[in-house]
């Protein structure tokens, strides 16, 4: 899969000037309010027309403003997934999910049709009206109604913005089963740090209308706040199964972690560390309560007024550690030299 | 005054039953036209829809007798449209009872533009969009989403609508005249029994018949337009 897309849209003052390239997996697009994540989402389902550009899903031309080629939403199969669900009122649970469904080229068997009700919890809301439903309710049968038209891609507005942190935790799962199971294409919308850390494989950064960076997780979010703080790194993690202390050990780009979450041998996780939880020091400690200790090589000392943002190399992965420039100073931080980084704390997602 | 006579006399009853198809017809006419007005209102962006806005809501405040000359002066069989029709296609508007309902339909579309304009724009909320990323193409939407949301607000504004064009008198007596069993609805009954020496009984009869059905009309109108909105 791939979904090209390169715009140029002019909104009052603000000015969209993206491209970038999309392919499988969950790429998301990250951004302050204001920064055009939506316009972009709106431009790829053909619910905006751009002033210029090219949108190409899969080969297939959406839109070619030089070419005067615009495909009208429905002949895109591009499934969208609303901020605020836009679940039909007239219609039971059920009949929302079939709508897409029966309108597609070619529509799932109803083997998927149940595994998909499956996957998002849906089964006891069938006869349900939509102004009966809780927000999660909602935000579920919104994925599912989406997924069930077969789209090529499934782009999703800042899906769970409208959710309170509880229920957006609900959420986030049955995304991740989502992204594991279903096998479609995702475009993901938020201004959420964590949740981006936890789902995306490709980032895309915007700022003011612009692509101000983009790649993995691992390179792009590292130094962006969140709801634990800065974070420090996103890491790609396989388990290797219990030590003999009982704790979890974590293989990553060629680093190890131990963590206190059991996981089978073999099943992938994410980490993701605090930028304030990763300490600095120059000489191996000994006898300290942190489990991780990593040999890391400093990469960049950038000086933050009071404070220090340390770009550490762990393997092939990177890590940001944010210490006082005082600190910085004393230890004498410089690019490419050996150091080792404690990490105080690590969260898991599965 | 003598005791009213509730008995209707044969007269009366067909001018009663000639009002409601009078209504009914310009009602039943003037839904489609409605409907595509207040999509068009509620959704469209276009030069020139205040004037539109404004034109749809004319005949709330235009004397019925002016538009009731007005149609006279058009589609009288004399000359213009009204001779051209009647040559051609032989249709008669004036001194018929389908000219009264024409002017009916124009001067109650207003309620029932506004009825229907109200539901959409409460409850449309980027549902069409919604289908449309779904696969739904124009028609599709409008069976499947628009007019099923907007269904509340059409039966609200033909029931209003309705009400209206049984008190329709001016427009109707100046376009196709008052003859009984044909344009004389049931104002324009009571008009001609007060032309009548001692035709109080009969006009206070029929007026107090006007008073129970525009009534029940309005109530039901209410209770409809309340749903739909919510």
């Amino acid at each position: 899969m791939s979904l090209e897309i390169a715009l140029k849209h002019r909104l009052g003052d603000f000015t969209l000037d993206a491209a970038f390239v999309a392919e499988g997996g969950v790429t998301a697009l990250f951004g302050a309010s204001g920064a055009g994540k939506s316009s972009i989402v709106a431009a790829v389902a053909g619910l905006l027309k751009p002033g210029h550009g090219r949108v190409v899903l899969n080969g297939r031309v959406l839109t070619d403003t030089d070419e005067k080629i615009f495909l009208p939403p429905q002949q895109r199969r591009a499934g969208l997934v609303f901020q605020e669900a836009r679940l039909f009122p007239h219609m039971s649970v059920e009949k929302n999910l079939r709508y897409g469904w029966r309108r597609a080229p070619a529509r799932a068997d109803e083997k998927d049709v149940a595994h998909v009700i499956a996957l998002l919890g849906l089964g006891k809301l069938l006869d349900r009206r939509p102004r009966t439903l809780s927000g999660g309710e909602k935000a579920r049968v919104a994925l599912g109604r989406a997924l069930l038209a077969s789209p090529e891609i499934l782009l999703l507005d800042e899906p769970l913005a409208s959710l309170d942190a509880p229920r957006r935790g609900e959420i986030l799962p049955y995304l991740e089963r989502l992204r594991d199971e279903a096998g479609v294409p995702m475009l993901y919308v938020s201004h959420q740090v964590d949740e981006v850390a936890r789902l995306a494989d490709h980032v895309v950064l915007l700022e003011k209308g612009r692509v101000a960076l983009q790649g993995p997780p691992g390179e792009t979010l590292p130094g962006l706040g969140g709801q634990g703080g800065i974070l420090g790194a996103v890491l790609d993690a396989v388990s290797l199964g219990p030590r003999e202390d009982g704790l979890t050990e974590l293989a990553f780009d060629n680093g190890r972690l131990a963590v206190t979450v059991a996981a089978a041998p073999g099943t992938k996780l994410r980490v993701r560390l605090a930028a304030d939880d990763i300490l600095i020091a120059r000489v191996q400690p000994k006898e300290i309560s942190a489990n991780n200790i990593l040999r890391v090589t400093v990469v960049q000392v950038t000086v933050k007024g009071d404070i220090a943002e340390i770009a550490l190399q762990a393997g092939d992965a990177w890590l940001l550690a944010r210490i006082t420039t005082a600190s910085a100073q004393r230890l004498a931080l410089a690019p490419g030299l050996p150091v080792f980084a404690i990490v105080k704390s690590v969260t898991v997602d599965s | 005054m003598p005791p009213i006579q509730f008995q209707l006399t044969p007269a009366e009853i067909e001018a009663v039953l000639l009002s409601l198809r009078i209504a009914g017809v310009a009602v039943a006419v003037a839904l489609p036209f409605a409907f595509a007005t207040a999509l068009l209102l509620a959704r469209g962006r276009f030069f020139g829809k205040t004037l539109l806005d404004g034109i749809v809501h004319l005949p709330l405040v235009l004397p019925p007798v002016a538009l009731g000359f007005l149609l006279l002066v058009l589609l009288g069989t004399r000359a213009g449209l009204g001779a051209f029709l009647a040559e051609n296609f032989g249709i008669r508007f004036v001194f018929h009872w389908s000219g009264a309902a024409l002017a009916s339909a124009i001067l109650s579309f207003p309620f029932q533009v506004r009825a229907i304009r109200l539901v959409l724009e409460a409850r449309d909320n980027g549902l069409d969009d919604a289908a449309a990323t779904l696969g739904a193409g124009w028609w599709d939407r409008l069976v499947s989403i628009t007019l099923p949301l907007a269904l509340p607000g059409m039966i609200a504004g033909a029931v209003t609508a309705f009400a209206a064009c049984l008190g329709e008198f001016g427009a109707i007596i100046t376009f196709v005249s008052n003859i009984p069993g044909e344009t004389q609805t049931l104002p324009l009954a009571i008009y001609s029994a007060l032309q009548q020496p001692g035709g109080e009984t009969a006009a206070m009869r029929l007026a107090s018949l006007s008073i129970g059905l525009a009534l029940v009309f309005m109530v039901v109108a209410q209770r409809l337009q309340r749903r739909a909105v919510r």
